[in-house]
C-alpha cells in the first residue's frame, strides 16, 4: 500500500475495511469507464456496430457504481466522522465518481455516433477523431493510475496534457468546418463527428478535474480554478501548510 | 430587497504565533512540569486568545489536563509537583510569589468532568462564591442568580424551584448549575475539564451550545477526549502528546489539514 494511502492503520479494523472497499470500487469503476471509452473509440474506428451497442448497454453499470460508491461514502461520513486525510479521501472520491460517471456518459454519446453509417467519403472525418481519441484515452488511463497510487506528479502531468488535447480539438474543429463548407450535404454527419470531438474534449477536462482531486487529497489544497503555475507550485513546492504525510 | 446580516461572530482566523496584547488572554512560556522525577510537561509555549474557545486534545496521559490545571494553579495541591516556566494572565505571571491563589481562582474558574454541586439548594449553589466574598444583599444575590442561570442556559428550567436541592437536577442540569456557579463571580477565564464526558448526548449538545455562547463574555479553555466535540466547539485546538505540544492551530485547519504526522494519526484514529 502506498504511503499516502495508509487506510490500513486505523485502530478500527472495520473502518479500514470500509475505506479499502470503497477505494477498490472506485478503481473498478475507473477500469469500467476506461473500457467503455476504449470500446466506443474502437467502435468508431472500425464501424463496429455491435461493439457500440455493447457500450450503450453497459452504461447502466457505470451508473450503478456511482450510486453504490455514493452510498458507501455517506455511510462512512455518518458512522466514522472521518477527519483530515480520511475526510479528504472521501471528498476526493465523491468528486471523482461524479466525473467518472460523466465520462461514461460521453463514451455513450460517442458510441451512438459509431452506430450511424458513414459512407466511404465520410470515413475520413472519423479518422481525424482517432488522434484526439487516443490522446484522451491515455490521459484517462494515466489519471486513474495516479488516483490508485495518489501520485501527484502523474496527476500534474495529466493536468498539463489537457492543453494539448484542447489544441487538437480546436484544430479538428477547423478541419471539420472546412469539410462542411466544401460539402454542405455532409453537414449532419460532420456535426456528429464534431459532437464526438466535443465529448472527447470534455473527457480531457474531466481527467483534469480528477487530477485536481488527487492534489486536494495529497496536499490538502483546493487547486480548482487556479492558474497552471499555481497548481505546479502546489505539487512541487513544499507549500507552507502542507498536510502531514510520511 | 435582501438584507444581509454581517457576520459578527469572532471566528476569523487569528495568527496564533503573533497575537497582539489586546487579543491575548493567557500566555504560557516554556512550561515544564515534574511529578517527582517524572516530567509531565515539556517546554509548552502557547498564547491563548481572548473570548475564544481553545481546546486541548490528545490521548490519555498526554498532559492536557495537567496543563489545564496549571492555569489556575490546581497543581499546587499536588505535593511532589514542580513547575518551571511561566503562565501570564495579562502581564502578570500567575506563579509569582506575591500572587493570591484564591483571588487568581476567582478570575480563572474551573468546571470538572463530574458535576459537583454542593449539597445545598440551587440558589445557594450559585451564590456560594458571592457569599464567600462577603456579599449578602438579597437583591444583588437574586440578580446574580438570575443572570448566572440565564448565562448557563438553565434559568427557564429551574426558575420555579430555586430552593430545591441541587441534587434534584439531572446530570446535565447539574453541570450547567456548576457552570452558573463559576460564572456568578464573573471570572475572565473558564477552564472546562471534560465537562460533558459524564453526560448523555442531548445534555452534551446543550453544554456545547452554551460554550459557544459563553465565549462572548469569557475566554474558554476546554479539555476533551471527544475530538468531534473539540472540532464543533473550539476556535483553535492544541494537540498534545507525551507532555509536548505537538500542534496548535486554528480548529478548521487542524481537523482538515494538520501539518504534523502525529496529529493526523491521532485525529484519524490511527493510534490511541
Amino acid at each position: 500500500m502506498d504511503a499516502n494511502l495508509n487506510t490500513s492503520k486505523h485502530i478500527s479494523g472495520k473502518f479500514n475495511e470500509e475505506l479499502e472497499a470503497v477505494r477498490n470500487k472506485v478503481l473498478s469503476m475507473g477500469g469500467l469507464v476506461e473500457q467503455q471509452l476504449h470500446n466506443a473509440l474502437m467502435a468508431i474506428e472500425n464501424s463496429d456496430q455491435e461493439l457500440a451497442e455493447r457500450v450503450l448497454s453497459s452504461d447502466h453499470r457505470v451508473n450503478d457504481f456511482e450510486v453504490q460508491i455514493d452510498e458507501a461514502c455517506i455511510q462512512i461520513i455518518a458512522k466514522r466522522q472521518p477527519a483530515a486525510s480520511d475526510l479528504r479521501l472521501v471528498i476526493a472520491i465523491f468528486r471523482t465518481i461524479a466525473d467518472l460517471e460523466r465520462i461514461g456518459d460521453e463514451a455513450e454519446r460517442i458510441a451512438r455516433v459509431a452506430k450511424e453509417s458513414f459512407n466511404k467519403d465520410q470515413q475520413q472525418f472519423l479518422i481525424s477523431l482517432e488522434n484526439l481519441g487516443s490522446q484522451v484515452l491515455a490521459m484517462l488511463h494515466k489519471v486513474l493510475d495516479a488516483f490508485a497510487r495518489m501520485d501527484i506528479e502523474a496527476a500534474l502531468e495529466v493536468h498539463q496534457q489537457d492543453a494539448q488535447a484542447d489544441r487538437q480539438y480546436e484544430a479538428l474543429t477547423r478541419q471539420l468546418m472546412t469539410y462542411m463548407m466544401e460539402d454542405p450535404r455532409g453537414i449532419p454527419k460532420v456535426m456528429d463527428v464534431l459532437w464526438s470531438a466535443r465529448s472527447l474534449e470534455r473527457i480531457g477536462d474531466r481527467c483534469q478535474n480528477i487530477a485536481e482531486y488527487i492534489v486536494f487529497f495529497a496536499k490538502g489544497k483546493d487547486v480548482r480554478h487556479v492558474s497552471p503555475e499555481s497548481m505546479e507550485r502546489t505539487v512541487k513546492g513544499s507549500a507552507s501548510n502542507k498536510p502531514a504525510s510520511d | 430587497m435582501i438584507s444581509v446580516t454581517p457576520n459578527t461572530s469572532n471566528t476569523e482566523t487569528l495568527d496564533l504565533a503573533n497575537l497582539t496584547t489586546e487579543q491575548t488572554a493567557l500566555t504560557i512560556n516554556d512550561l515544564n512540569l515534574y511529578y517527582g522525577e517524572n516530567q509531565a510537561l515539556h517546554q509548552v509555549s502557547m498564547a491563548i486568545p481572548k473570548n475564544r474557545v481553545t481546546a486541548f486534545i490528545g490521548p490519555s496521559g498526554c498532559g492536557k489536563s495537567t496543563l489545564l490545571r496549571c492555569i489556575n494553579r490546581m497543581n499546587d495541591l499536588v505535593e511532589i509537583c514542580r513547575i518551571e516556566g511561566e503562565i501570564k494572565l495579562h502581564d502578570k505571571n500567575i506563579y509569582d510569589k506575591d500572587v493570591d491563589v484564591a483571588a487568581l481562582r476567582r478570575r480563572i474558574g474551573m468546571v470538572f468532568q463530574r458535576p459537583n454541586p454542593f449539597p445545598k439548594s440551587i440558589y445557594e449553589n450559585v451564590v456560594y462564591g458571592m457569599r464567600l466574598m462577603g456579599v449578602s444583599d438579597r437583591r444583588v444575590l437574586d440578580e446574580v442568580v438570575e443572570n448566572s442561570l440565564k448565562g448557563a442556559a438553565l434559568w427557564d428550567e429551574v426558575k420555579d424551584r430555586l430552593n430545591d436541592s441541587a441534587f434534584s437536577l439531572s446530570g446535565g442540569q447539574q453541570q450547567r448549575l456548576v457552570i452558573a456557579r463559576s460564572i456568578a463571580i464573573e471570572p475572565e477565564v473558564l477552564l472546562l475539564d471534560e465537562p460533558t464526558s459524564a453526560l448523555d448526548p442531548i445534555s452534551t449538545l446543550t453544554i456545547e451550545e452554551l460554550i459557544t455562547e459563553l465565549k462572548a463574555k469569557y475566554t474558554v479553555v476546554i479539555v476533551t477526549h471527544n475530538m468531534q466535540q473539540a472540532a464543533r466547539v473550539s476556535d483553535q485546538t492544541a494537540f498534545m502528546y507525551m507532555g509536548k505540544l505537538i500542534e496548535y492551530a486554528d480548529t478548521n485547519t487542524l481537523f482538515t489539514t494538520p501539518s504534523e504526522k502525529k496529529t493526523e494519526d491521532y485525529i484519524t484514529g490511527r493510534y490511541g
